[in-house]
């Protein structure tokens, strides 16, 4: 069984390289992008389980992201994350449809329970 | 390490409350107040005295011009009464009559019962030999040739003498009638007038011979005024009666010369002894006497001399009294103000510090979230690193992990750079002057808003134009200045606007900040209120003291802030600063 694919999406290169190493050690298949734009893309390329999402990011930013993917990609579960200041756009985001949402820095722990319930959300077949 | 709270800058620090200005207004108050209270004392005070005066001296004159027409007509009646007698005694006396002496002595009796006032008659030839006398001296065969009254009578036909010694030695005066008789043969008939008579009339006072007293009981004598002196002198200032002032008779009056006047006339004058006097004076018709009735000014203004210092005291006292109360009136009321300001002055920078505060808290805020991703790094570039090292039993590549660790370090570096930064705001709350090249300062001011900028897409751009020489100003004002502007400034710009910052030396002595958006704009009707403190337009967002608070930092700073707005197109502030703040010496 293949475990949830996630995609990282933060303008924070190191950050999503990390993460992307750290999950995919974890038994996830990660992939990351740089910007709003590159993640609509990657999207509606493969088949994504969650999407995890900074809030602020330059260009594109993740409330406009996130209404995109709820619309073409009702299936894609979306995590939302952001620093503490923009902790009233994550909450904008949750009603945009994002499953959760994550207050920088993050546990690993953190994340990956939140992501195998998002992970369980979109897949409840493959994972139940 | 414990970080020591930057101190409030207290009301006193920047010179807004300075004494000379206190003084000044004290000073102000203080003559404005003491003028409209006593100009009014004063005015009615030298009115009031002047029309008192005037009264005064009414009253002084009155008495004294009463005292000379009455004298004038009581002499004048005397005089031309004695003259008729004489004329008609020359014309219906027959003139052998007229050169008998005992014929004579009866005429004389008859006129002493009629008249009085006449001591004796004599009749005088045209060879000037007094060929008839009657009277109590041996004056018969006298010779008058050389006599003034002797040769005026035979000029003039009348003449009154002036009071005159001659043979009989004794004060006394003539008057004389002329007659022609025709083939040269002429006759003079003349009486003597005692003076104590005359003087009588003047001066109420009994005569010294029986028989004059007699005479003068008959006579209304006239009341000098009990502050007066009144006599007669004639055209040389001879005195013809005796003088309280200038002694006996014939002696000198000392008075200057007085202006003729047939009606009695008022003047004051200072006499040869340097005595100022009032004098009241008028020529008795028919002779050359002029009656004189004079009064010291000191004596007869001692009622007034005495008001007068009266009025002085009390001006005085009132004057230092109305002062005193002004004064501490003035000191009171001025102390209350410059303790009121001083307590407005504390809120205001209690304000100053509370926006600074606030900004602070701002820029944490934003500094919380920039920080939060180079610790995310740190944070999961470290998990990575355990992760390699505890989940696989191999050591993970050494490049792998020097990747990892330069990550790491790169990342608490950029930590270290926004701390700093922030620090460096916080820092500067007390006021210092030290020069700032502001091109730098916009730039280290924008730092803390490039991530919003990012995020927002906000195009911000730089205008140094020229060479922009350094200002000898306050640094952390200007960081609060700028950093309140540019926040109006992203506040009213739209994701993707565009935000201009502008630095250009104007004329020699300023530089020029024009920070310019292409945001919503501000209505014309509330520009003029922008800078009020409490206003906003920022509606449940804004304290409204931003604005007002730059505004008052930058006059503190000694330079101007202007604005000028379109709406829907943008607005522009521009912040004029002195190379050097003139106050900035004495500012420490």
């Amino acid at each position: 069984m293949t475990g949830p694919r996630v995609l990282i999406v933060d303008d924070e290169a190191e950050l999503v390289s990390a993460l992307v190493e750290r999950l995919n050690l974890r038994g996830f298949r990660a992939a990351g992008v740089t910007t709003g734009a590159e993640a609509l893309t990657r999207v509606a390329a493969a088949d994504f389980d969650v999407v995890l999402l900074d809030v602020k990011m330059p260009g594109l930013g993740g409330l406009e992201v996130i209404k995109t993917i709820r619309t073409e990609h009702p299936e894609v579960q979306v995590i939302l994350l952001t620093g503490h200041g923009s902790a009233r756009d994550a909450e904008a985001g949750t009603q945009l449809g994002a499953f959760d949402y994550l207050m920088k820095p993050i546990t690993i722990t953190d994340l990956v329970r939140v992501l195998h319930a998002a992970a369980n959300q979109s897949r409840p077949e493959e994972t139940g | 390490m414990v970080a020591e709270a930057p101190r409030p800058p207290s009301a006193e620090d920047d010179g807004l409350i300075s004494g000379g200005r206190y003084r000044r207004m004290a000073l102000a108050a203080f003559l404005a107040v003491s003028t409209v209270a006593l100009v009014p004392l004063l005015l009615v005070t030298g009115v009031s005295y002047r029309q008192y005066r005037s009264a005064f001296e009414s009253d002084l004159s009155n008495p004294m011009l009463r005292f000379a027409a009455a004298a004038q007509q009581s002499l004048g009646s005397f005089l031309s009464e004695r003259l008729s007698a004489l004329g008609m005694i020359m014309r219906d006396t027959p003139i052998e009559d007229l050169k008998n002496s005992a014929a004579l002595e009866r005429v004389l009796q008859t006129m002493e019962q009629s008249f009085g006032g006449i001591v004796d008659l004599g009749v005088i030839d045209e060879t000037g030999i007094q060929v008839a006398y009657a009277g109590p001296f041996a004056l018969e065969g006298r010779d008058y040739a050389e006599h003034k009254f002797f040769q005026q009578a035979r000029v003039a036909g009348v003449s009154v003498s002036d009071v005159f010694m001659g043979y009989r030695n004794l004060p006394h005066l003539v008057l004389a009638i002329h007659k022609d008789l025709g083939g040269h043969h002429e006759l003079v008939l003349r009486a003597t007038v005692d003076t104590d008579v005359f003087h009588f009339l003047v001066r109420a006072r009994t005569s010294r011979r029986p028989e004059q007293a007699a005479f003068c009981r008959r006579c209304h004598s006239l009341v000098v005024p009990p502050f007066a002196d009144a006599f007669i002198i004639n055209q040389d200032g001879v005195l013809q009666t005796p003088s309280r002032f200038y002694g006996d008779i014939l002696g000198r009056s000392r008075l200057p010369p007085l202006p003729h006047s047939s009606e009695p006339a008022l003047t004051e004058v200072v006499d040869a002894r340097g005595q100022p006097l009032v004098v009241a004076y008028t020529q008795i018709q028919g002779s050359p006497f002029t009656l004189v009735v004079l009064s010291p000014r000191d004596a007869t203004h001692a009622g007034l001399m005495s008001v007068r210092h009266d009025v002085i005291i009390f001006v005085v006292v009132s004057c230092l009294l109305i002062v005193t109360v002004v004064a501490a009136g003035t000191t009171y009321v001025v102390r209350r103000v410059h303790d009121a300001d001083l307590k407005r002055a504390a809120l205001y920078h209690k304000m100053e510090y509370t926006n600074k505060l606030a900004a602070i808290g701002r820029l944490g805020a934003g500094v919380a979230h920039e920080i939060n991703n180079p610790l995310s790094i740190i944070t999961q570039k470290g998990g990575l690193l355990k992760d390699l090292l505890t989940m696989s039993d191999e050591l993970p590549p050494k490049t792998k992990m020097i990747d990892l660790t330069d990550s790491v370090l790169k990342s608490a570096e950029r930590c270290g750079v926004i701390t700093h930064r922030l620090l460096g705001f916080a820092r500067h709350m007390d006021v210092q002057q030290e020069s700032i090249d502001l091109d730098a300062l916009l730039h280290e001011v924008f730092g803390f808003l490039e991530k919003e900028a990012s995020y927002r897409n906000l195009r911000i751009t730089f205008d140094c134009i020229g060479e922009v020489p350094h200002i000898v100003s306050d640094r952390g004002q200007l960081q609060q200045v700028f950093l309140n502007i540019i926040n109006n400034a992203f506040a009213a710009v739209d994701d993707g606007g565009h935000i201009e910052i502008g630095i250009r030396q104007e004329e020699t002595t300023d530089v020029a900040v024009s920070i310019t958006d292409n945001g919503i704009g501000i209505p014309e009707s509330q520009i003029p209120h922008i800078f009020d403190p409490f206003f906003t337009t920022k509606k449940g967002a804004g304290t409204g003291l931003g604005l007002s608070i730059t505004y008052g930092i930058v006059q503190k700073l000694g330079g101007r802030i202007g604005v000028t707005s379109t709406v829907g197109k943008g607005t522009r502030f521009t912040v004029t600063l002195p190379l050097t703040h003139p106050a900035a010496g004495s500012s420490e």
